[in-house]
């Protein structure tokens, strides 16, 4: 197998979340941050359903009787990742819930005009 | 500066990311307990959806943990928009055009089926409680955009938010008087691949999907009422 069929998933999965990352930590707009947590959580979601990929497996559903376990992916990374976006669905909305307060006491969005936040 | 300071960091990141990969093959054969959640999961929970047999059979104490961190962050969302909430005057929204409203009113049930339909046949099919619940939310975010002074009763979804995560719980407490363990499965595991099979999963993902519909409903009108 060559270089790019072993690891693109891998390297699509990571530089998602580095540029989640970079994001986060290069912006001053608060909901740029947001977005960007929200581009790292994507990455590593896509990470762990990539794990538990099997070469030419497919959905671990027995939808008729009978089927061959063999050829089936891991079901357990898919039970983690599918809580996981759930979840990171009603943290990002707390995140926005926090950033509509800030914007109401300090009346801007940029990280660099808030006081208490400088660094 | 701050991005460069963050790319060298992100190098950083990276070359380790990186080495610790290396070692990891992409589409390898599974891990061993995945592998047997494959093998044995048809017959030790009846659900034909091995995800759903880890989610609410093997995993199922996790998932309630799961579920209740997702209360969490609803609860807390609730309460940083409405604690000491000064909020500065109702701005007013322009009313939606004709084409989204009727197309909500028509939408809205049958979006809710599809929503009931995912989760009630989650252990047979791709869906469960958490991908059926969000659907539901969609609903209510779509009825949300069709008309911006509508209102879900709060009283009504909080109740059907609380008496499903009751649910959950008592669910867990019969296995536990029945059989001696919390969310065993003490009901017949019927026929694979029929509706009525897997004993207490179907009932765990309706919960499951009413606590998450309800929740992310919530959700949506706290953000909604923030900006009408």
């Amino acid at each position: 197998m060559s270089f790019l069929s072993d690891y693109a998933y891998y390297i699509g999965a990571f530089g998602l979340v580095l540029i989640g990352l970079l994001v986060v930590l290069s912006k001053h707009n608060l909901i740029k941050v947001i977005i960007g947590l929200s581009i790292f959580d994507t990455g590593i979601n896509l990470f762990l359903v990539s794990v538990g990929y099997l070469r030419k497996g497919t959905a671990p559903i027995f939808s008729r009787p009978g089927m061959d376990a063999g050829g089936m992916v891991d079901p357990v990374p898919q039970a983690l990742v599918l809580t996981a976006i759930v979840i990171g669905v009603a943290v990002l909305a707390l995140a926005l819930g926090l950033a509509v307060r800030l914007y109401r006491e300090y009346g801007t969005l940029d990280l660099r005009k808030m006081r208490e936040l400088k660094w | 500066m701050r991005a460069v300071v963050g790319i060298i960091l992100l190098a950083v990141v990276a070359v380790g990311i990186g080495l610790a990969l290396a070692e990891v093959p992409f589409g390898a054969p599974k891990t061993e307990v995945g592998g047997y959640y494959l093998e044995h999961g048809r017959e030790e929970t009846g659900a034909a959806n091995a995800v759903t047999s880890v989610v609410v059979g093997y995993r199922a104490f996790d998932t309630l943990g799961e579920v209740t961190v997702l209360f969490v962050a609803a609860l807390g969302l609730g309460a940083v928009l409405t604690a000491a909430g000064a909020k500065t005057g109702r701005r007013d929204v322009q009313p939606a055009s004709l084409v989204l409203r009727s197309g909500a009113k028509l939408l809205f049930p049958l979006i809710i089926l599809f929503g009931v339909y995912v989760f009630a046949h989650g252990h047979l099919t791709p869906g469960g409680g958490f991908q059926g619940g969000a659907v539901i939310a969609s609903a209510f975010l779509l009825l949300y955009l069709g008309d911006r002074n509508r209102r879900i009763s709060k009283a009504r979804r909080t109740a059907t938010e609380s008496l499903s995560g009751i649910a959950f719980v008592v669910i867990g407490l019969l296995g536990l008087s029945v059989g001696g363990h919390y969310l065993m499965n003490f009901m017949p595991k019927g026929t694979l691949n029929t509706l009525l099979s897997a004993g207490i999963i179907p009932l765990i993902y309706v919960a499951i999907g009413f606590k998450v519909g309800a929740e992310l409903a919530g959700v949506i009108d706290d953000l909604v009422k923030e900006t009408a």
